[in-house]
């Protein structure tokens, strides 16, 4: 038994934050939220480069062939850079295409997806607080789909989106693939409180799509995947608030020395601490279970999202209060990670709803 | 990371499976008096008795019990390995079989023995301590020395061939039942605060000492005051050098922090409380199917999950010889706010009967997560209260600049 990640895992992690320390400051986080797409074509080139998009599409179509826990590892250091950018969505995409079962929309699509050249992303929520596969209202009849939905990240500059839907036939959910620009489709793109990662409501009418197969399993599965890689996302964010908090008290000084001398301020930090750094083996542990002990991956997986994408909140709103006024001004760059945490805590269900997803899944 | 054992670890569960069928048979579960899992979560019922000894002693023969300790001192000596370690923990708790001893004496006072011991206390002290047969208790808290332990005053006079000790001590857990105690003693009152203390084993029997029981929140007296007038201790029954006690003892503390952090008791008081909302109807409908009381539970689980997969880290940190900084730091104040308030929602989910105690039977499993309550201060002040945790955490793991301290 082993529980840990290997070197290979933490040389990966380093790559990934050397890369973003250099090529992602805050400086550039803002400059590209502030940008008309929210996209940056360079410094996605440069996740492709260091092979983060080929990393779970399996070796068949040019990929890496790694697992949930590697690609959760990339996320926890997108959420301590707060790299803007179609990640997540890409992600999500990448692997609902890889589960679902249609060899050529494979063959033609994920060796793109792993260069760089196309980025996909995901569309599963659609009502209010509906993301499970058999909820799902969109519906799929001759060649077509037909209805919306409202939260789908990046779907503006995404060249194929990966449509969770009914199928009017079988009557069963499954998968779809609809390409950029085809007709019948209509997006717009949200006011969101995260800068760094856009969403967009997608309407068909009518939209050619092609099933690709899956059916309930792979839209469960990337739903797993979606809780841990937010998860991770929130960890590393959270992780960063922590730091950044932490490093400020030991330079700010009232009364004649450092604010970090005080108890106060000093307890607070370390109950903080005290919460989040534990968590990391819950996302670890589900990223790991969704490849391999299937029968705990879904109840993990639901309670890593909730406990985490809480403390993230609460490091984020604790780290304002404890930098003080300068806190909450828009040259601070904590507010970054506050906004970031706000897409974690709604994005596929609030921690409530995952808690009571968890409470049935133990069968209580 | 990969969760399976492998075949070495997958043979070596079926041996202490066969060990232990073999030599703890149904008739010794049946005997056994610990018949409520949630007692047992509060760390009660470890048998001493004569069949209780003579299965230790198999089981330290056959290498799966005090597995750190020599064989010379009734230990199994056997290599170092959490893997085995965890297995045999497992295996012995499902089969309801005695284990190691974990009061302060083999957790706290052997560890001790061994690093800084002479040889006779060890062949005098270890094995008996092991086996029960000599009970600890830990003479460290006074009335002005909690949090600040190096300000004890209670005295140490040589005269002669016998340490003259006078003072007070406070806080002792158990020392009704204790044969002795290991003590701080201040020996050097010239010396600075550090540098002036003295670790003694002193006999509780010994005229002039005194033991008056101190009556908790909830009745129960664990802990005691000792008063100690004029009570004469052996010149040699004191471990390491005079005026090293302080050092001497931070491995028992050290030992203490690793007791305290494991989450296997988490896991049985949130189990117990969802039974409790299994069985409780409030206000016509079952606890459990309330969304509130529903989601506070699986709220607990996360963290007890992360707890325990926290513990699997630790676990493989330690095989590696790696330092997990943060994650091993937290573990012992994470289980005391979670033992907190696993147990407040044990109240809450027992809705008015809440407000009935410990052996009432008409409270819910007649008031006993009202122990658990209990438990759970006891787990926090246990081995330093919990401000004291947060000051090491803020500055070991955190890097944040020292407290004042005189």
């Amino acid at each position: 038994m082993d529980f840990g990640i290997s070197e290979d895992q933490v040389l990966l992690k380093d790559s990934v934050r050397k890369f973003l320390e250099a090529e992602c400051p805050t400086t550039r986080v803002r400059e590209i939220m502030e940008s008309d797409t929210g996209h940056d074509a360079t410094l996605w080139q440069g996740i492709a480069d260091l092979g983060l998009t080929a990393l779970p599409i399996s070796e068949e179509y040019a990929g890496a062939g790694l697992e949930v826990l590697d690609l959760a590892l990339i996320a926890e250091e997108l959420g301590f850079a707060c790299m803007p950018g179609p990640f997540l969505g890409n992600a999500l995409g990448t692997i609902a295409l890889q589960a679902a079962d249609h060899g050529e929309a494979k063959s033609h699509w994920l060796p793109r997806i792993a260069s760089g050249k196309a980025i996909a992303t995901y569309a599963a929520g659609e009502k209010v607080g509906v993301w499970e596969a058999g909820d799902f209202e969109v519906r799929f009849s001759g060649g077509k789909l037909y209805g919306e939905k409202p939260l789908v990240p990046f779907a503006a500059i995404a060249d194929i989106l990966i449509v969770a839907a009914r199928d009017s036939q079988t009557n069963a959910p499954d998968l779809f693939l609809v390409e950029r620009a085809a007709d019948g489709m209509t997006t717009r793109e949200l006011i969101g409180n995260d800068m760094t990662r856009r969403v967009s409501t997608v309407h068909f009418d009518g939209t050619e799509a092609l099933a690709i197969g899956g059916g309930k399993a792979a839209i469960d599965r990337v739903r797993d995947t979606a809780l841990v890689l937010i998860a991770a996302d929130a960890y590393g964010g959270a992780t960063r608030c922590m730091e950044m908090t932490r490093d400020y008290v030991m330079i700010r000084e009232q009364f004649g020395q450092t604010i970090a001398h005080f108890q106060g301020i000093k307890h607070q930090l370390a109950d903080l601490a005290t919460d989040l750094a534990p968590t990391c083996s819950l996302w670890w542990y589900a990223a790991h279970a969704i490849d391999h002990i299937e029968d705990r991956a879904a109840h993990t997986a639901a309670l890593a999202k909730a406990r985490i994408t809480d403390l993230f909140d609460e490091m984020g709103r604790k780290g304002i209060e404890l930098h003080g006024g300068i806190g909450f001004t828009w040259e601070h760059d904590i507010h970054l990670w506050v906004r970031r945490s706000l897409f974690d805590r709604a994005f596929f269900g609030e921690a409530s709803y995952h808690r009571a997803r968890a409470a049935d899944l133990r069968g209580w | 990371m990969n969760l399976k054992y492998n075949e070495t670890y997958q043979e070596f569960r079926e041996e202490v499976r066969a060990f232990l069928e073999q030599n703890w048979t149904p008739e010794d579960v049946a005997s056994n008096p610990v018949v409520n899992e949630l007692k047992r979560g509060l760390g009660g019922g470890a048998r001493t008795d004569e069949r209780a000894t003579e299965f230790r002693r198999a089981a330290v023969a056959g290498g799966y019990l005090y597995r750190h300790v020599p064989r010379a001192y009734g230990g199994s000596e056997q290599r170092p390995d959490p893997l085995k370690a965890t297995i045999i923990a497992e295996e012995f708790h499902g089969a309801k079989a005695p284990y190691e001893l974990s009061n302060q004496g083999p957790a706290m006072l052997v560890p001790t023995l061994l690093t800084h011991g002479t040889e006779e206390q060890k062949e005098t002290y270890i094995e008996s301590t092991l086996m029960g047969h000599i009970r600890w208790c830990q003479g460290y808290s006074e009335p002005g020395a909690g949090s600040d332990l190096a300000a004890l005053r209670t005295s140490g006079v040589l005269d002669g061939d016998a340490w003259v000790v006078n003072g007070q001590k406070i806080w002792t857990s158990n020392a009704a039942d204790a044969d002795m105690m290991f003590a701080l003693i201040r020996t050097e009152p010239d010396a600075p605060k550090h540098d002036g203390i003295t670790y003694m084993l002193i006999d509780m029997k010994s005229p002039g000492l005194d033991i008056r029981p101190l009556r908790q929140m909830d009745g129960e007296a664990h802990f005691n005051e000792i008063f100690f007038d004029d009570v004469r201790v052996p010149r040699d029954s004191i471990v390491g050098d005079r005026g090293n006690g302080w050092k001497v003892s931070r491995s028992t503390l050290k030992a203490e922090r690793a007791l305290i952090g494991n989450a296997s008791m988490q896991r049985r008081t949130l189990d117990g409380a969802v039974a409790l909302a299994q069985l409780t109807e409030v206000r016509g409908r079952k606890a459990i199917e309330d969304p509130a009381i529903r989601e506070k539970l699986a709220d607990l689980d996360s963290r007890v999950c992360a707890a325990e997969f926290n513990g699997y880290r630790l676990l493989t940190a330690g095989h590696r010889g790696e330092d997990p900084g943060l994650a091993g730091l937290v573990t012992k104040l994470y289980a005391s706010q979670l033992s907190y308030d696993i147990a407040m929602l044990a109240l809450e989910i027992s809705s008015d009967r809440a407000m009935l105690g410990q052996g009432e039977p008409a409270a819910p499993f007649d008031g006993m997560m009202m122990g658990s309550f209990n438990g759970a201060f006891m787990l926090a002040l246990g081995g330093g209260a919990p401000n004291i945790q947060r000051n090491v955490i803020g500055e070991r793991g955190l890097g944040l600049p020292r407290d004042l301290r005189k």
